[in-house]
């Protein structure tokens, strides 16, 4: 599905850094991808590993400082975000690209009622009177399902439960039918069929709008059933990038073979015992000048204490648009990794 | 896992929590948080039981009624054939080091004033005399089972990751040699690559040790890779109680069937190929629970006597407990949940 030609957002090189007391964190170390039209790519990583400051970083949701974005391009349509006025970036937000947080509890305000708070892009960015964002607002709430819409207006995001407020928090995310939605962990604080309930939504919702979507979590089982390309991300970085039933099925990064050990899964034979990684993420307070995964590594060899490997392409397609990896170690044939 | 089981260890017989509702100026009691609503089972000595289900089903209750950190509102709960809810306070503390608690918060849990020696040693404070080298040097001990550095022991718990700091949790519980633990939620808060490192401790300590776990957990595959058999609960009550691999191969409960349908697979293909079971709607209040089976409202094949009569739980195939209307046979169902209902009623009304 994955669109050479025209890519909706093109990121290059991007670069963010935390200033703090104790000296700067480099949360994210040159990351870049593409996405294209219509297109979902699923973002995995532990946390700490800058998979949301990266999409933070897009649309400089970031308070800067402490945080600054050092270096990169974040191309939307071909116009750099990280160039624009704060007026411009506005109607970038919200208009062009949808954000959904994690959790729907805390991103609601609570003294605004629903109806205002999904009404409010609309006024902001539409143009849009009252009257039309009301109606407009009846349509969203009903698309993401939830019934009785129009009474559910007046209420208050504390007399709705979880599951629905993720689904407000999605109408708001596509009331200006943006170009663009990320979603940050959207199902991660959900109960597991109430997950369920809002990933059906989305891949329908994707099917009738065609919007390209960003989707952050560290939950592989999650990506594996929605997304088309997976990018998985350590340290700050991007260390694998491929189609997702390419990384599945020939993941190339050790972290990637391992972090697939490390869940048990729910059908087939039950494994005597987890793999675990040993050891801790790194703590990211000084430019990378090595392998970050290498204290963790089992195929730790000399040249990753020397050098941070770049990302090269498996498959001999150009970096970024088939399966590449950034690793020292060239991984042997798949048919030892390759799980039943 | 064995045929011929040891006796049980924990015996949970009608457990009941209810949280009372206090409304209006004179704080009349106007009705009760149903939380814990007449839960039964019991685990063999050296048994993991998994006791799953969504947030607000009640799963944590159950952990913390049996341990008695609530006062349940009825129910028996027997550990080592004693029971534990009629206890007097000083028997039930010196029933407490048998049975010990793993929080889901490692962060929370864990003062951030005390010193690891002293986190870990205060059980020993409370329920031993021994002196301080004698305590010490058992810390030293609780600290290499879970491999924690023993160079570590002067430091407090913000020095240390979630993984380490549940790790602390663990020693403590394990400090007074306990044989029954309650894990309620230990690994939820950690990241998927320290969750296995704190699983595969967990079952390291179970061998070397003969602990009895009750793992709470929402994280059903997780689960399944834990305990020997699982208990699905909702809205307060066990829908289904079965070996961890009949469950999963085959759930007999529809809620049982939907939760397991609704995990992610980790693998797109199988993902591709599997079909979901989505449920509609939300979780009922268990202030107000429905008049029939608590599932009635979302489950995909209601049917009309699940509306009305609550099912009780039954042996629908050997070893395996299941609180449904479609495996009871019509005449029994009638009877059983009859009966309860009413049971139910006259508790309502004297309340």
């Amino acid at each position: 599905m994955a669109e050479r030609a025209v890519p909706v957002l093109d990121v290059k090189g991007l670069q963010t850094v935390f200033r703090t007391r104790g000296g700067e964190i480099h949360a994210v170390n040159h990351v870049s991808f593409h996405l294209g039209r219509g297109e979902l790519l699923g973002i995995v990583g532990e946390s700490g590993s800058g998979k949301s400051v990266t999409m933070m970083s897009l649309i400089k949701l970031l308070p800067i400082p402490p945080a600054e974005i050092r270096s990169g391009e974040v191309l939307l349509d071909g116009r750099d975000l990280l160039k624009m006025s704060d007026e411009d970036l506005r109607q970038v937000r919200g208009a062009k690209v949808g954000f959904v947080f994690q959790d729907p509890m805390t991103s609601l305000n609570p003294v605004f009622t629903i109806g205002y708070q999904v009404m409010e892009p609309l006024l902001e960015h539409m143009g849009m009177t009252k009257p039309e964002a009301a109606a407009r607002a009846v349509e969203l709430l009903e698309l993401v399902g939830i019934p009785d819409a129009k009474k559910r207006l007046k209420a208050y995001p504390h007399q709705f439960s979880g599951g629905m407020r993720q689904r407000v928090m999605i109408a708001i995310a596509l009331a200006c039918d943006p170009d663009v939605l990320i979603a940050d962990e959207p199902t991660t604080a959900l109960d597991v069929t109430i997950q369920a309930q809002i990933l059906e939504l989305v891949k329908e919702l994707r099917q009738k709008l065609g919007m390209a979507i960003i989707w952050i979590t560290h939950d592989l089982g999650v990506i594996a059933g929605i997304a088309d390309r997976v990018m998985v991300m350590y340290g700050g970085q991007v260390v694998e990038q491929a189609p997702v039933g390419e990384l599945f099925a020939n993941p190339q990064h050790p972290y990637t073979r391992a972090l697939l050990k490390t869940i048990p899964k729910i059908s087939g034979e039950r494994e005597a015992r987890l793999k675990v990684i040993e050891g801790q993420p790194p703590i990211l307070n000084a430019p990378l000048t090595a392998c970050p995964f290498r204290a963790r590594c089992e195929y730790r060899h000399e040249p990753c204490d020397k050098a941070n490997p770049a990302r090269r392409a498996v498959d001999g397609r150009p970096v970024g648009h088939g399966h590449d990896v950034a690793c020292h170690w060239q991984a042997p044939a798949m048919r030892e990794v390759a799980h039943a | 896992m064995l045929d011929a089981r040891p006796a049980p260890l924990i015996e949970v017989d009608g457990l009941k929590m209810y949280f009372p509702i206090y409304t209006g100026l004179f704080r009349t009691h106007t009705g009760d948080v149903k939380a814990v609503d007449g839960v039964s089972f019991s685990i063999p000595a050296g048994e993991t039981l998994g006791l799953v289900g969504e947030s607000g089903c009640g799963k944590s209750t159950v952990g913390r009624a049996i341990l008695r950190l609530y006062e349940p509102t009825a129910g028996r709960v027997l550990i080592e054939g004693e029971d534990v809810v009629t206890m007097e306070p000083e028997a039930l503390r010196r029933k407490r080091p048998t049975m010990q608690m793993v929080f889901q918060d490692p962060q929370a849990s864990l003062n951030p004033r005390m010193t690891l020696a002293n986190i870990i040693g205060e059980p020993l404070d409370e329920h031993t005399d021994w002196d301080g080298d004698r305590k010490i040097a058992r810390v030293h001990e609780l600290m290499d089972q879970v491999g924690l550095n023993r160079r570590f022991i002067n430091r407090y718990p913000h020095e240390f990751s979630g993984g380490q700091r549940q790790r602390i949790g663990i020693a403590r519980a394990l400090a007074l040699n306990p044989k029954f633990i309650v894990c309620d939620e230990p690994i939820a808060a950690l990241d998927v690559s320290i969750q296995a490192q704190v699983v595969n401790l967990l079952e390291d300590l179970q061998d070397r040790l003969g602990l009895t776990y009750l793992f709470i957990s929402h994280d059903l595959s997780m689960v399944r890779h834990l305990a020997d058999r699982v208990a699905v609960m909702y809205l307060g009550r066990i829908a289904e109680l079965s070996p961890s691999k009949d469950l999963y191969s085959r759930p007999l409960h529809p809620y049982a069937e939907a939760l397991l349908s609704a995990v992610n697979e980790p693998d797109p293909v199988i993902a591709a190929k599997r079909k979901r079971i989505i449920l509609k709607g939300d979780v009922p209040s268990p202030a107000n629970p429905p008049l029939g089976c608590n599932f009635c409202t979302r489950c995909p094949r209601v049917m009309e006597i699940c509306r009305t009569v609550k099912p009780g739980l039954a042996e629908v195939e050997p070893g395996r407990l299941v609180a449904c209307h479609l495996y009871n046979n019509p005449s029994d169902a009638g009877s059983t949940g009859a009966s309860e209902a009413n049971e139910r009623n006259q508790q309502g009304v004297m309340q």
